[in-house]
């Protein structure tokens, strides 16, 4: 462990509660590590505290205890470093899709400050991503007018533009038909490899979270902590009819007797 | 049968014109009925001129003070307008602050509510104590009316924002001006503009209460000194007079609606989409 450089994320013992005192509890003893560059999915039980480890990652909201790493700082405001993508795509429909995916460059600096000196720049620069996902020639459309799986490859796109060290993915295909979603695996890889952000997918698709990730972690029910990782083998870039081979499918299986006894360990808390 | 026959593009077309024709037309053709209805009412039951004058009365005495009219009308809609563009400044600013800041809202809504319940003609007297009979009692009436359905629907755009949005925005390092002017404005303009078709006729309702209570110019005056000599076929040209601004003036909203926040209607081209507020 000591040749390693240190994680680029690092959770360590986060408990995180709302409303006060007597509030939810979502988060306890939570500790993780993602190393730079890896592409990590979080899976677990429904309401197990999932989307509050995102906010807590990306600076949103502090940690009720314990600490919060990225980059070697330990994580006290938003970081500008890191870009997010959701279930809904959020696109605004009064821009265009190229507008809207330049939206964090007339936010975050340096951008901000030279949009305006290198704007051919950047919009070449929007258009090569744009081409990536393979949304070429809707850059004048409105979001309203494009199908959700290719809203959500805009929002993709959107996380992407200023280069962020750090992507943060909230079960951003969970609302699209198995065809499409399958496409957009293929779409995310690509950028993965093109660009090699580090990359924690929330998800509940277990088969998803296997093509996709190096590793899987997966959470308890509420209070969410980190009960189990899996380590996925495959060399890259992966294909979609390795997810009907036999070894996926034992991967996966596992996953999910993990997944199945953590929510009975919830069930005996109840008790 | 030649109706039986599958219906030809050609036909087709042909119907979706005569259709569109027709919903162009239709809102002449029921004012047309109206005063058609009025006007054989009158007749039939011969209702004396001094209760309700026919629509031909009130014509001719259009014709005989188109003058007055003129001139009375022009200065309601000059009130009404510095009155309006008032409220459109200082509702949009209040709209602002009260949908971005949860304590300027919880501190200010009541007072805003209880503002709102006061009846404006009860306020015109005061006006008139402050600033004399005329023009500015007006004006301020018309701002008072019209203001507050303009902070209720611009405050609704920008709380509205989607959470994940703010957060997408919010962890890119955005502060909430930041948030306010690239998504809360563009979302509120909707609102916004739903909100001036309201508030547009309700400024011409208060102009024309405070020119009935004190002023010496204006439509309401002009009402007013009609209604004193019996002359009840002008006070009704008043009315109509009225009638006409508050429906140019809704026209000219929707317009600009139509031309800055098409987005919001996604091509759609059903009028009941349209939010009245």
């Amino acid at each position: 462990m000591t040749a390693h450089p240190p994680p680029f994320v690092q959770i360590h013992d986060v408990a995180m509660r709302y409303g006060g005192v007597e509030g939810t509890l979502a988060l306890r003893h939570a500790t993780l590590d993602v190393a730079d560059g890896e592409f990590v999915a979080v899976v677990g039980p429904s309401g197990c505290g999932k989307s509050t480890l995102m906010r807590l990652v990306t600076g949103l909201w502090p940690p009720t205890e314990g600490t919060v790493i990225v980059a070697g700082r330990e994580v006290s405001g938003p970081l500008s470093i890191a870009g997010m993508a959701f279930q809904n795509p959020t696109l605004l429909p009064w821009r265009t899709i190229q507008a809207n995916v330049m939206l964090p460059l007339e936010v975050v600096q340096p951008h901000r400050r030279q949009l305006r000196a290198k704007r051919a720049e950047y919009v070449a620069k929007t258009r090569d991503l744009l081409r990536l996902v393979g949304l070429a020639g809707f850059e004048a459309k409105f979001p309203w007018q494009l199908s959700g799986g290719m809203q959500q490859r805009a929002s993709l796109c959107r996380a992407l533009i200023h280069d962020p060290r750090l992507l943060m993915l909230d079960e951003p295909f969970g609302a699209l038909d198995v065809f499409t979603r399958e496409d957009l695996w293929d779409v995310m890889q690509a950028v993965w490899m093109a660009k090699k952000p580090t990359v924690i997918l929330v998800t509940h698709d277990l088969k998803e979270a296997v093509y996709l990730a190096d590793r899987v972690l997966i959470m308890s029910a509420r209070p969410g902590r980190i009960i189990a990782e899996r380590h996925i083998p495959y060399p890259r870039p992966r294909r979609l009819d390795q997810t009907y081979e036999a070894e996926f499918q034992a991967i996966v299986h596992e996953l999910r007797d993990r997944i199945s006894e953590a929510r009975k360990g919830e069930v005996a808390d109840a008790r | 049968m030649p109706a039986d026959a599958p219906r030809s593009a050609e036909a087709l077309a042909e119907a979706a014109r005569r259709r569109r024709r027709l919903e162009n037309a239709l809102p002449w053709l029921v004012i047309a009925g109206m005063f058609l209805v009025w006007e054989a009412a009158c007749r039939l039951f011969s209702i004396p001129p001094f209760i309700l004058p026919a629509p031909s009365l009130i014509a001719e005495s259009m014709v005989k003070w188109w003058q007055p009219l003129l001139t009375n009308a022009w200065a309601t809609l000059v009130t009404t307008f510095v009155g309006f563009m008032m409220a459109v400044v200082f509702g949009l600013a209040l709209g602002v602050a009260v949908g971005s800041s949860v304590l300027v809202y919880r501190g200010l809504y009541p007072l805003l509510i209880a503002f709102n319940s006061v009846p404006k003609v009860a306020v015109v007297p005061i006006l008139v104590i402050w600033f004399g009979a005329g023009f500015w009692p007006a004006v301020l009436t018309a701002f008072l009316i019209s203001f507050f359905p303009i902070v209720v629907n611009v405050a609704t755009g920008i709380a509205t924002v989607e959470p994940e949005l703010r957060d997408v925005l919010r962890a890119l390092g955005a502060s909430s001006r930041d948030i306010i002017a690239k998504v809360g404005l563009p979302r509120a303009m909707p609102y916004f503009f739903a909100s001036l078709k309201v508030a547009i006729t309700v400024a011409f309702v208060g102009s024309i209460i405070s020119e009935t209570v004190a002023a010496n110019e204006g439509i309401g005056h002009l009402m007013l000194v009609a209604s004193s000599r019996f002359d009840v076929p002008l006070v009704f040209a008043g009315l109509i007079v009225t009638g006409i601004m508050g429906v140019l003036m809704y026209w000219v909203a929707v317009t600009i609606e139509e031309r800055t926040t098409g987005w919001a209607t996604r091509g759609q081209n059903d009028p009941r989409l349209a939010t009245g507020g």
